[in-house]
């Protein structure tokens, strides 16, 4: 394979498949992206082009500000005429930006996009009424033609966002997955066999945008594991033409279990983690932990936070099936490193864990419920009102810290006994 | 004040709630498993299935039903912060 590619040099179209082309755009400066990324080489924003003998395809856009660039490679390939079919595989800015424009310079051309990405069209394109323009929404194995060339769509949503799909070329074996299987590494030498080594792009990326939503990549990879791929094709990133099909392998790790490797299937995991000023909330611990301890099918950790980092922390949580915090309440708040854990928590999913809270307090004890109303908002699920005890407990409140344990771990094997009616003017 | 049950299924759990009560308000309290994002019935997270009661909630807006298409809703589900409880019903998070 040519080592000569570099696409900094001009503004052409580079093909790479037969029709097929990238006209993406590089962005080499770019520290930060959307806050939460380091981009220590930048990124590029890939977009694609195929050609068929019936009309163009364009699937996906860039950034705003690179627009000039985009149409730049568009333009040396073929007039906005021949555009029949805009594709957008995700409707984040960096990927739409130059959307409104190729609109407006390509009018005969038709936008499919994911039935979820509707509204976020909308609120995009800000259209002044419903019919300010037209889209048709597609989902798995819906497929248009360019005559010659078959684009058929696979529905893979929240990878990472609502909207996602995925957009296969059945002639040519190319998968233009979209964010999936991306990463921010700028190389103008664009294949994944020239440029450099950008493993740990690759794995960060994963790991900041996916991670949160691996269940989501599993059922889009049931979807992507039966196609024959000889490219994939994504936004960000090298275009990965040599051996694509281990980056597939590599999705389907980093999206496995690893906890389910120790503890089988049929147990459940409950981490406690809790922080102490005086040893009475680390009293409570070890009691929680006691009466959890006492159901089986439950592995029980216990961590002071005290000891630990918040990265190792994070992943014990993301395996966690239950949550539950201990923490003193010092001046109306509950501790810092309580809520420098429970801020560390976007990148992994919380859906529908338990949790629950407890903590010794002096005066007034406002921790508990200030966690526990962080974790709904976290989408967790509080099944047990949360356990205060004013300063040292005495053995009658350290049976209900036992009792509060074993509580939430019959809750979560099942095992809780069907409660009477009970009036909402009774719930705190 | 009139009085409805309003059962969630995955918890086992009845409440008797106030007439009008929305169900956002009593599930987050009694720690059920319907789950929410903006609470304003625009992101589709909280959507609920009805099992039993569904003519004891009040109709769904135009707003909500929009949302709900968009989230590719299945018959007798709902947004459980939108709907309302004006009778005895059973949900469960969808």
């Amino acid at each position: 394979m040519s080592n000569q590619i570099d696409v900094s040099s001009h503004r052409d179209a580079v093909e790479f498949a037969d029709g097929v082309y990238w006209i993406g755009a590089l962005d080499p400066t770019l520290r930060t992206f959307d806050i939460i990324l380091s981009t220590a080489n930048g990124t590029s924003y890939n977009s694609y082009l195929v050609k068929g003998q019936d009309g163009v395809a364009i699937i996906d856009t860039v950034k705003e500000n690179f627009s000039e660039e985009f149409f730049a490679r568009l333009e040396s390939e073929v007039d906005y005429k021949e555009i029949k079919a805009i594709i957008l595989n995700h409707l984040e800015p960096d990927h739409t930006g130059a959307l409104p424009e190729l609109m407006r310079r390509a009018p005969e051309a038709k936008l499919y996009i994911s039935q979820r990405a509707t509204s976020m069209l909308k609120a995009l394109l800000k259209p002044t009424s419903d019919d300010g323009f037209e889209y048709t929404t597609v989902t798995t194995d819906d497929r248009i033609s360019l005559g010659d060339r078959t684009l058929r769509f696979l529905h893979t949503p929240f990878l990472h966002w609502p909207d996602t799909q995925c957009t296969y070329l059945e002639e040519e074996g190319i998968l233009f997955s979209g964010d999936v299987f991306g990463c921010h590494y700028c190389d103008k030498r664009l294949f994944n066999d020239l440029v450099g080594d950008f493993r740990f792009s690759f794995d960060y990326y994963y790991a900041h945008i996916m991670r949160p939503f691996k269940k989501h990549v599993m059922d889009a990879l049931k979807l992507i594991e039966p196609l024959k791929i000889k490219q994939i094709a994504p936004t960000h990133g090298p275009i990965l033409r040599e051996r694509p099909r281990r980056y597939v392998t590599h999705y389907r790790e980093l999206s496995t279990s690893s906890l389910s490797r120790e503890i089988g299937v049929a147990e459940q995991s409950l981490v406690i983690f809790y922080m102490s000023s005086y040893g009475n909330t680390a009293r409570m611990a070890e009691e929680v932990n006691e009466g959890a301890n006492a159901i089986d099918g439950v592995r029980v950790s216990l961590y002071d936070l005290e000891g630990g980092e918040t990265g190792p922390f994070v992943d014990l949580i993301e395996e966690a099936d239950a949550l539950l915090f201990g923490s003193p309440t010092i001046n109306g708040d509950a501790v810092k490193p309580v809520w420098d854990l429970l801020s560390s928590l976007a990148v992994v999913n919380l859906k529908g864990k338990l949790g629950g809270a407890f903590g010794s307090y002096g005066w007034s004890g406002e921790a508990v419920a200030m966690i526990e109303d962080r974790m709904r908002g976290l989408k967790m699920r509080i099944p047990q009102q949360g356990l205060r005890i004013k300063l040292i407990p005495t053995e009658e409140e350290l049976e209900e810290c036992r009792a509060f344990g074993k509580a939430i771990a019959e809750e979560m094997v099942g095992k809780k006994q069907q409660k009477a009616v009970i009036d909402m003017a009774d719930l705190a | 004040m009139a009085k409805a049950k309003i059962t969630f299924q995955d918890i086992e759990q009845t409440v008797n709630v106030p007439a009008g009560t929305r169900v956002i308000e009593v599930s987050e309290k009694i720690g059920a498993g319907i789950i929410y994002g903006c609470r304003e019935g625009d992101c589709g997270t909280c959507m609920m299935h009805v099992e039993e009661g569904w003519n004891n909630l009040t109709e769904p807006s135009v707003l909500e039903e929009k949302v709900l298409k968009e989230n590719m809703a299945g018959r007798h589900d709902r947004l459980a912060c939108q709907a309302q409880i004006l009778g005895d019903c059973s949900v469960k998070p969808t």
